[in-house]
Formats: structure tokens, C-alpha cells, sequence
């Protein structure tokens, strides 16, 4: 009822009021996180679980900096970092690719498409075993587990976003006497656009928790060989780190990406 | 009629013959001895390995116990997620208070979990459980959250006009308008736990189960045996896919 009368007159107060309650919540987004290591500090110096179960706060915060400073964490974040460059490039090479073809041509869709699909039901973790067999533990692995994590998603949304341009489009190309590139390049790739943007964001994601995942399972450096080396150690100040590196990162990839979405839609904008 | 059944036999045909080709590949090289066997088993040797895992090893048992887990942990993250959602999207406080946090953590790739996991529950049965729950909660708390926010505001003040109490404008107003999303939200947990399940078997590699066998298979250096756990694990990859499209689709009947 509150809100109606505020709304009769008084917008200043209001606007004041709004004011002051959107701070209260932006800070409020940090109350729950502030309260959680409140507690976890409280547990740890109160003893309540073992130290190697839930390490002090402040012993997290300082081997964090002690690994910053000693270049250490920086260096497993580069490794990894490289693996998911080089891995996701050839995946989203390959995927849009084949996403295309795949969307052109329906004779290579009837083709290709049932067995890629077969591929795809694999997950990419159940390739590793079997990809350590073939060649070994080494780079090759793991470039090609994050690619085949890039893979997919970029494939399937290359090939329904080409698939998604309505026909009338085409047939206007038609009647200009494009041709074929040009159809391709100022009809049907824009038009599939986003969904192509779709696909290279779930496969920057695919590819991160990959390189987890075979990093955890095969590898002497990185941020997934941290995490292990650390569990085994019960060094779980380093886990921690680990993780909030690994969060870190994806979070920033996905951002960047977001942003560069916007960057190279802004004529959707326009022209609206 | 005849032109698209035709058109259909074509595609099958199509679609049939890229298959075919890896097939007979596959078999060429086993005859030639094009590949080194211990790289690319023959045929009858991954069929011949599948035939020994199910009769005398206990295949179906380690598929049993890897299902049974993945169901287990599904549904315990589905009940969490679905409610946890809805409490943090209807509560202003817990919008909140608890989503930044919820948003904060859920970055952390989910394999990263599994050592911390490992760590506060060991490597047996109760670690798995918890791991393939949470990798069900996330996608499922996630989708219930926007469901219930999209919410049209018209419904919700219907519920408003009725004097409905809270729990009756969820399960009245909020849960049926949110249930498609959710529906998508419990596809992908299916699919999220099925993974997770792999995951855990992998890396806390105690007990039985399918993604163990595969952990086994590749310390033996056994290829074919690699191969037909690979294997297992797509088709059942693809059941839960198939099964949770089918739920989603029975699920959403009235909207039609």
C-alpha cells in the first residue's frame, strides 16, 4: 500500500528512498558472502573441524599471496590458460566449419549429422581414457579433450542458427543476383549470428570444464594439476585458491564474451 | 505420401553410410593389420570383451550401481534445487541476499568441486552422492529462479486479488507458470548428473561402477574393454537424454 501513496506525490523522497535502498541491496549481495567466512573463520580459530578440513581464512588469504608473489599461481593459470586458447580455437575452427556445412548443404547434413550426433552422445570425459590410450598424456591430450569440448555446442548452433535464417531472406538475395559468398556473407551468417554466439559462449564454457577434467585426471601443471597436487598434499589452502582462480577465470572469459557479443550486434540496435 | 517416405529412406541410407565406412575401416585394419591391435582392437575383440564383462564380470551390477547413484544424487539435487529456487525467487531477501553468492559459486567449474568434496567426504558412496547432486542443483535452482521471476505480473496479482496465502500463490501461481522452465532446468540436470556420476567415478575411484571400469580398462592398457565402457556410457548418456525429453514433453501436455 506504501508504495501507491509514495507515488502520489513526493518524487524526490522516492527517488531518494530508491537511492538508498539500491545501495542497501548492492551491499546486501555482500552480507551472505561477508557472513560465510565470519563463520569459517569462527569454526577454524574455534577448532571446531581440523585444519585439514577447513583451513583458517586469513592462512587461505596468505597462501594466496604467497603464491601470486612467488609467480607460482600465475604460472599454472598461463598453462591452462594456453591449453584452453589453442583447444578451444581449433574446436570453434572446426565447428563452424562444419556447423555451416552442415547448415548449407542438407546432403552433408543427412550425411555427417547421425554420426556426429553418435560422437556427441560420448561425454567429454568419457573420451579421455581413451584418448590417453592413443596419444599419451602429454599437450596433444588435452588439446584435443578441450577442442571436442568446444566442438559440439558450436557445431549443433552454427548449423540451427544457418538453418533458422527464413527462407524469404535467400529468395531477396535471389532476386539481387547475389552470389553465392555473397548470400553467405551479408544473408545467411548474419542472420545466424547469434545463435553462432550462442554456441562459441557454451563452448568457451565446454572447454573450461574440460581442461578441469582432463587436468585433473592427466597432467603435471595447470590449474587442474593444483587442485589434485593440493588434495593430495591436504593442502587445502591451494584447492581453495584453485578453485577461486578456476571460477575467476571462467567468469571473466564468459564477461568478455558477453561483451563482445554486444560489440559486434550493436547494428541489431541500429537498426531498430 | 510415397515422395516423403522415400525422401526419409534417403536420409536413412545417408545417414547409414558414414557409419558403414568406420565400420569397415575398422574391420580392414584389424584384418590388414593396419593398427597396432593394443590401439585399435578388432571387432570380435570389443564384442567378445562386452560378452565377458556381462557374464562374468558383472557388467550390469557396475552399470546398476552407477545408475543408481546418478538417480540418487539427481533427485536429491532436483528436490533442493526446485525448492531452493523458488524460496530465493520469491523471497525478496533471499533474491537478495543468497543470488550474488549462489551466481559467485556456481563459476567454479564443477569438477574443481570434486577435490574439496573428496576432502569433507571421503571417496566412498556419500562423496559421489553429494557431487552428482550438486551438479543436478545448480541448472535446476538456476531455471526454477527465472521460471518463477518471469512469472507474469497479471498472474501474480490475480493471486494477489484472491487473498491467496503465500504457499498457495507457489504451488497455485508461481510453480505452474515457472514449470517449463524448470522443466528445461530438470533436462539439464539429468544430463549435468550424468556427467557428474563419470566424474565422481573417475576421480574418487573406490567402489563399483561403470566409470571405474573405464579407469581400469585404461590402466591395463585393455583398449577394447575402454571401448565398450565409452560406449556404455553414451547409450545410457543418451537414454537420460531421450527419457527426460519424453518427461519434459508429457510434463507440458496441458500448455499445448
Amino acid at each position: 500500500m506504501a508504495t501507491y501513496l509514495e507515488l502520489s506525490g513526493h518524487e524526490n523522497i522516492t527517488n531518494w528512498r530508491r537511492f538508498l535502498r539500491g545501495r542497501f541491496f548492492s551491499l546486501s549481495a555482500l552480507l551472505l558472502p561477508m557472513f560465510l567466512i565470519a563463520l569459517w573463520w569462527l569454526a577454524s580459530a574455534r577448532g571446531w573441524l581440523p585444519e585439514q578440513i577447513l583451513p583458517e581464512p586469513t592462512y587461505v588469504l596468505q597462501t594466496g599471496r604467497d603464491m601470486i608473489a612467488s609467480g607460482e599461481l600465475l604460472y599454472h593459470a598461463a598453462v591452462s590458460l594456453r591449453r584452453v586458447i589453442f583447444g578451444f580455437a581449433i574446436g570453434a575452427v572446426l565447428g563452424l566449419a562444419l556447423g555451416i556445412a552442415m547448415g548449407l548443404s542438407a546432403r552433408f547434413e543427412d550425411y555427417v549429422k547421425p554420426t556426429f550426433l553418435a560422437f556427441a552422445q560420448i561425454p567429454t570425459l568419457g573420451w579421455i581414457p581413451l584418448l590417453m590410450l592413443l596419444v599419451g598424456i602429454e599437450e596433444t591430450l588435452k588439446i584435443i579433450i578441450i577442442a571436442k569440448g568446444a566442438l559440439v555446442p558450436i557445431t549443433l548452433n552454427t548449423f540451427s542458427g544457418i538453418r533458422s535464417v527464413p527462407g524469404k531472406y535467400v529468395e531477396v538475395g535471389k532476386a539481387l543476383r547475389f552470389s553465392r559468398w555473397q548470400t553467405l556473407r551479408l544473408i545467411v551468417l548474419p542472420g545466424a549470428i547469434p545463435s553462432i554466439f550462442t554456441g562459441i559462449r557454451y563452448g568457451l564454457t565446454h572447454a573450461w570444464t574440460s581442461l578441469v577434467g582432463v587436468e585433473l585426471l592427466a597432467s603435471s601443471e595447470g590449474l587442474g594439476y593444483l587442485l589434485v597436487w593440493g588434495r593430495q598434499m591436504f593442502w587445502l589452502d591451494t584447492v581453495i585458491i584453485a578453485m577461486i582462480v578456476i571460477g575467476l577465470i571462467g567468469f571473466a572469459m564468459d564477461k568478455g564474451l558477453n561483451g563482445s557479443e554486444v560489440f559486434i550486434q550493436r547494428w541489431k540496435k541500429e537498426g531498430l | 505420401m510415397a515422395a516423403e517416405t522415400s525422401t526419409r529412406l534417403v536420409r536413412i541410407r545417408r545417414g547409414l553410410a558414414l557409419p558403414l565406412l568406420l565400420l569397415v575401416a575398422w574391420e580392414a585394419s584389424g584384418r590388414l593389420d593396419l593398427m597396432d591391435p593394443r590401439f585399435l582392437p578388432a571387432i570380435e575383440d570389443v564384442v567378445r570383451t562386452a560378452k565377458r564383462e556381462i557374464i562374468d564380470n558383472g557388467l550390469t551390477g557396475q552399470l546398476g550401481a552407477s545408475l543408481l547413484r546418478n538417480i540418487a544424487g539427481f533427485l536429491i539435487g532436483c528436490a533442493l534445487g526446485v525448492s531452493f529456487g523458488t524460496l530465493v525467487a520469491v523471497t525478496r531477501l533471499g533474491d537478495r541476499l543468497i543470488m550474488p553468492t549462489f551466481n559467485g559459486l556456481k563459476q567454479i567449474s564443477l569438477l574443481a568441486w570434486i577435490p574439496l568434496i573428496s576432502v569433507w567426504f571421503g571417496f566412498a558412496e556419500q562423496a559421489k552422492v553429494v557431487f552428482v547432486a550438486l551438479a543436478a542443483f545448480i541448472p535446476i535452482a538456476l531455471n526454477t529462479y527465472d521460471g518463477i521471476k518471469d512469472a507474469p505480473a497479471e498472474l501474480v496479482e490475480v493471486g494477489r486479488a484472491l487473498r491467496f496465502r503465500p504457499w498457495q500463490r507457489i504451488t497455485k501461481i508461481y510453480l505452474p507458470s515457472a514449470l517449463p522452465t524448470i522443466a528445461t532446468g530438470i533436462h539439464l540436470g539429468l544430463i549435468y548428473s550424468w556427467l557428474a556420476t563419470i566424474g565422481a567415478e573417475y576421480f574418487l575411484a573406490v567402489g563399483p561402477g561403470i566409470g571405474g571400469l573405464v579407469i581400469a580398462g585404461r590402466e591395463r592398457f585393455d583398449m577394447a574393454l575402454v571401448m565398450v565402457g565409452v560406449i556404455i556410457l553414451g547409450l545410457v548418456g543418451f537414454a537420460l537424454n531421450r527419457l527426460a525429453g519424453a518427461a519434459e514433453a508429457r510434463l507440458l501436455r496441458w500448455r499445448a
